[in-house]
């Protein structure tokens, strides 16, 4: 989970870290509050989880609260690279002299953790490790041992910080990795990291993602969730603990596996190349080991989706049981409707594996014109295709 | 033979008396699984019946491979008992470490495989978030049906559970020697390469199949070791190619993020260095199928 500036922001503040005072907030009148709390000159920043807001006129200053109320009137609201701001962030000002970059993440390769550092900072720093890799350090972080003060003295002065701030540098390393740890994190950024002109540092960025398989020991991380910005069918999904991503095709996608799911959407969308240039609707993996109730979770999801023309269910019952698939299916279809929902939308069901025989039969038996059944998984692709096409 | 696993590998389960640890005992044990006992400190000396196989419960790992001559763990428990478990079989030297459990926090892996390279890396992890490992015909440690397919001259080596049995199922008429689950999160314990080198050198297998997913660059740097080091013919298959950037695919590490991890790249990288890639599972068990009928 990405966090928005404002979020970074308080989770080191929470840590001891040096941050600017400030707050935040979603209308023109809560950002009165905050500049009149802060007093004087303040920055109004637009809260996105997307770079280039400062280019995008997302960042500006204001001289006390009337400037600030038309600031934040100004940028609330607005569209930067598709995302609508719903919040700002509201700071005191810093005089800043120079500008650093320190970051920790997950080194996959490594399979370990990496800390980046720089004394050029305020920048990109992937432009600046292409163009001047000598200003970039990366140490490798060995996550048993972490970062303690020796650790952060040979980061610091491997990348070349100035004597002055040098001691500054390694308290900000050792809490920064302090707060990795405990929140989880697999990601925190901090660029720049700025020293002031009377000689302090201030982490003046945050960009912080969170681990969500650690949300089981962090149970304040669920209030970090955007509930906003969550898609509706994404959060009716998640409400049934099924894995869901809704995509912008017309063909809905259930099967079971990541892996399965991700290659289904894949053989669609070239099927679809045949068929009107119709695209997967949505990823929604429904798990190993899944029930007939599941299934049908999954089926009332999708089919919902108004942008669903077709249905591809394709599974391959490892642990799963397609018997169980198949009564899935069958037991939506009569749930909605129950209802008095109208199914139109066509299915294409494959189905290998486990029970595979005894699935196949409950879909024959079951009789309904809505249900078609094709043996191989690029088969019933292009089914699904065809139908989602014809059915525009 | 095989890789990793064989018919006299020596199994026991950590978390064998919990709901999935028990289920999978089951399955294993029908699929000729040499599955010896399994670890819960608070049932210790106790016995589970699997129809008509009492299994002795053992308080730790030490004391298992003590008891039984155990070279292999299948774990099991739940997510915020896993680094626990990983450590308690490093520590007790096992070779073999199959870690089936999903949703680990990434710094628990993390430090579980930093605590296993400074023992020395005496133990394999397999995992976390896996399928397993399965040998057919000799042996299947994790979740793998046993009755997809028989044994064969084919390595497969793949971060997806469901796309490994798709593949096997493909290719079932001409069977595998072994099949690697290497799973699906960031960090994990057996790579792509590590298997890439361990079939290279097994000599009952023929070639490989490699299936990879978007995130990360594992597959980037599997494509320079087999340009290096494997001579054996190596077909891929790559998940994502159509998976929108910044949106985590159901597994944990499958995620595009940038420019970097896209199936696309690491298509590319493959193909480069002579892996013929297929655009559907079933379009690479056809280039496999090839390759067999050919040697």
């Amino acid at each position: 989970m990405d966090l928005y500036e404002y979020q970074g922001r308080d989770l080191f503040e929470r840590h001891g870290l040096p941050v600017l005072a400030g707050g935040v907030a979603t209308t023109p009148e809560e950002a009165r509050a905050i500049a009149e709390r802060l007093g004087g000159r303040v920055v109004v920043k637009a809260q996105v989880k997307v770079g280039g807001r400062g280019k995008a006129g997302g960042v500006k200053l204001a001289e006390g609260a009337e400037e600030t109320v038309a600031r934040a009137t100004d940028i609330l609201g607005m569209d930067i690279k598709g995302h609508t701001v719903h919040k700002v962030m509201i700071t005191v000002t810093a005089d800043v002299a120079e500008e650093y970059y320190f970051s920790y993440l997950l080194d996959r390769a490594n399979r370990t953790f990496l800390c980046i550092a720089s004394v050029a900072g305020g920048m990109d720093i992937e432009q600046v490790a292409a163009e001047t890799p000598e200003k970039v350090v990366k140490a490798p972080i060995d996550a048993v041992k972490g970062v303690d003060e020796a650790k952060a003295r040979e980061i610091v002065t491997a990348a070349g910080f100035p004597a002055e701030v040098a001691d500054q540098v390694v308290e900000v390393a050792v809490g920064l990795w302090q707060a990795f740890v405990a929140e989880d994190a697999t990601l925190v950024e901090v660029n720049p990291l700025a020293k002031t002109r009377d000689g302090k540092l201030l982490l003046l960025d945050a960009k912080v993602s969170l681990d969500e398989n650690a949300a089981f020991r962090h149970p304040d991380h669920e209030g970090l969730v955007d509930q906003a910005a969550v898609d509706p069918l994404e959060q009716a999904a998640k409400e049934k603990d099924l894995n869901y991503v809704k995509l912008d095709g017309e063909v809905g996608i259930i099967g079971n596996g990541a892996g399965l799911v991700m290659s289904t959407l894949d053989v669609v969308a070239y099927a679809g190349e045949r068929h009107g240039n119709v695209k997967p609707a949505n990823f929604l993996d429904i798990g190993g080991g899944a029930s007939a109730a599941v299934m049908a979770n999954g089926l009332e999801i999708v089919l919902t989706d108004p942008s669903v023309r077709s249905v591809f269910v394709n599974v391959f019952g490892g642990i799963t049981a397609c018997d169980e698939v198949a009564n899935g299916i069958v037991q939506a279809l009569a749930l909605l409707e129950q209802r008095g929902e109208k199914v139109t939308k066509p299915l294409v069901v494959r189905l290998d594996g486990n029970k595979a025989e005894a699935g196949r039969a409950i879909l024959d038996g079951a009789n309904n014109p809505l249900i078609e059944r094709v043996d191989t998984m690029d088969g019933a692709a292009e089914r699904a295709a065809e139908l989602a096409a014809a059915g525009v | 033979m095989a890789i990793w696993l064989t018919k006299d590998s020596k199994v026991i389960v950590q978390g064998m008396t919990g709901s999935e640890g028990s289920k999978h005992t089951r399955r294993m044990l029908a699929a000729g699984t040499n599955v010896v006992g399994g670890v819960n400190p608070r049932k210790a000396g106790q016995s589970v019946d699997f129809d008509g196989t009492a299994l002795p419960v053992f308080a730790s790992v030490a004391d298992a491979m003590k008891e039984t001559g155990a070279d292999v763990t299948v774990i099991f428990v739940p997510p915020q008992f896993t680094k626990g478990a990983v450590i308690e079989a490093i520590d007790a030297g096992i070779e073999l470490a199959v870690v089936i459990t999903e949703g680990v926090p990434v710094h628990d892996t993390a430090a579980f495989w930093a605590y296993n390279v400074a023992k020395g890396e005496r133990t394999r992890i397999i995992g976390p978030n896996c399928p397993g490992i399965a040998s057919p015909g000799a042996s299947n440690a994790g979740i793998i049906p046993a009755d997809i397919t028989g044994s064969g001259r084919i390595g497969l080596v793949s971060k997806s559970g469901t796309l490994t049995y798709q593949m096997m199922y493909e290719l079932r008429d001409i069977g595998f020697s072994t099949c690697v689950g290497i799973g699906g999160d960031p960090i994990i314990g057996t790579t792509h390469i590590d298997a890439l080198a361990a079939f290279e050198a097994d000599p009952d297998t023929d070639a490989i199949v490699m299936i990879g997913e978007i995130g990360g660059d594992a597959e980037e740097r599997a494509a320079e070791f087999i340009k290096a080091n494997v001579t054996k013919p190596v077909v891929g298959y790559i998940a994502g190619f159509t998976a929108p950037p910044g949106k985590t695919m159901g597994h944990a590490g499958a995620i595009i993020s940038g420019s970097a991890g896209t199936a696309d790249a690491k298509k590319a990288a493959l193909e480069a260095v002579g892996v013929k890639v297929g655009k559907t599972p079933t379009e690479t068990a056809r280039l496999m199928r090839e390759i067999m009928s050919a040697s």
